[in-house]
């Protein structure tokens, strides 16, 4: 009896190790930006012209950045739950608007709904990559102090709404 | 096979070596066509610059498109990352110093060589650990074993038995 044991053991521990890797999500890269200052950027805002936004003005303010552009098809999955969201008035709601075309953009916002306070124009993409985005759409929590503190890779569910980004929200503010 | 007439076997050799040849031929081809080459757009104002871009691209993964480096992969990011390296590269930063601005903003996953360190360490000295342990368990194996073939004793009637069937000539030998 106790020879099978041993192989059973390294079985169940094995198994064990698949399984949890088999949950794991490879889509999901940690962002090494976790509770690093949100990058220094300034950028114009979608249909206005000479009007520019940095990041410095939400200071105080605990903040959400969503990343999204009119050529996302995931973007249209989710900007209903994010209009729910901005119905709510938790807290300021920001766009980047990633490497689109600002007439494409007002477009859209016009057809789905515009759920933001405003949107920033990415036009090439630089702020995206410096804030390491690589699949649109992606949604940031940024708080008082400038720190980012949450990055959800991907569409915004209402689970994802309820179970991270609000409780989040309510301890930043706290 | 087997039951073929020997003339069909030397046919069928023939025949296999006409194919691996033709196949051979294909592959060369392949090699020597343009196709082959770098997938990515070349830039062709500076060949240096250009080979450096590239030798640096096939160290970083593309994030959308994770089994590739963002010198193989022709997703937009990829073409942004590329540029970036470019535009880095021709103001005259290290290679490290690319390298470090990919991680800031991508997290380690980012090289495509696994840096080594401790969150490492397990995927680089795993193999040779459990290599490791399965020569002590076969080392261990084969002397417990020996010990046991060597302390092994025979049953006297067992062994008187064996005598008679050898017969006098054995007994002459021993």
């Amino acid at each position: 009896m106790k020879r099978y044991l041993i192989p059973i053991g390294i079985f169940v521990v094995f198994f064990g190790f698949l399984a949890a890797g088999l949950q794991l999500n490879p889509r999901e890269v940690p962002s090494p930006l976790i509770n690093k200052s949100a990058p220094a950027f300034t950028l114009p805002v979608l249909g206005k012209d000479n009007v520019t936004f940095s990041p410095e003005e939400m200071r105080g303010k605990v903040w959400v950045l969503n990343v999204w552009a009119s050529w996302c098809a995931a973007c249209r999955d989710e900007h209903p739950h994010l209009v729910q969201f901005a119905k709510t008035q938790t807290t300021p709601l920001l766009g980047l608007d990633y490497k689109d075309k600002p007439e494409d953009a007002l477009r859209w916002l016009k057809e789905f709904g515009d759920p933001y306070v405003l949107s920033i124009s990415d036009l090439k993409g630089q702020v995206g990559i410096d804030y390491g985005v690589y699949g649109v759409p992606e949604t940031f929590v940024i708080d008082k102090a400038g720190l980012i503190r949450l990055k959800h890779i991907g569409p915004v569910t209402p689970s994802v709404i309820e179970e991270k980004i609000l409780p989040l929200i309510q301890k930043l503010n706290s | 096979m087997l039951a073929l007439p020997p003339n069909s076997t030397l046919r069928f050799n023939l025949a296999l070596i006409w194919l691996s040849a033709i196949c051979l031929a294909l592959l060369l081809l392949a090699y020597a066509s343009p196709s082959h080459a770098q997938s990515a757009k070349p830039v062709a104002e500076d060949p240096v610059l250009e080979k450096k871009v590239i030798t640096l691209s096939n160290e970083l993964r593309c994030l959308v498109c994770q089994n590739q480096t963002i010198a193989d992969s022709n997703a937009e990011l990829a073409v942004d990352l590329r540029n970036q390296v470019r535009k880095q590269l021709s103001e005259g930063k290290s290679d490290r110093e690319i390298l470090d601005y990919m991680v800031e903003r991508y997290g380690e996953f980012v090289l495509y060589r696994p840096p080594f360190n401790y969150k490492t360490v397990l995927l680089w000295a795993g193999p040779f650990l459990l290599l490791l342990i399965a020569m002590f368990i076969l080392i261990q194996q084969i002397r417990t074993r020996h010990k046991h073939l060597a302390s092994e004793e025979f049953n006297p009637t067992d062994l008187s038995r064996a005598k008679a069937l050898l017969g006098s000539k054995s007994e002459g030998q021993s």
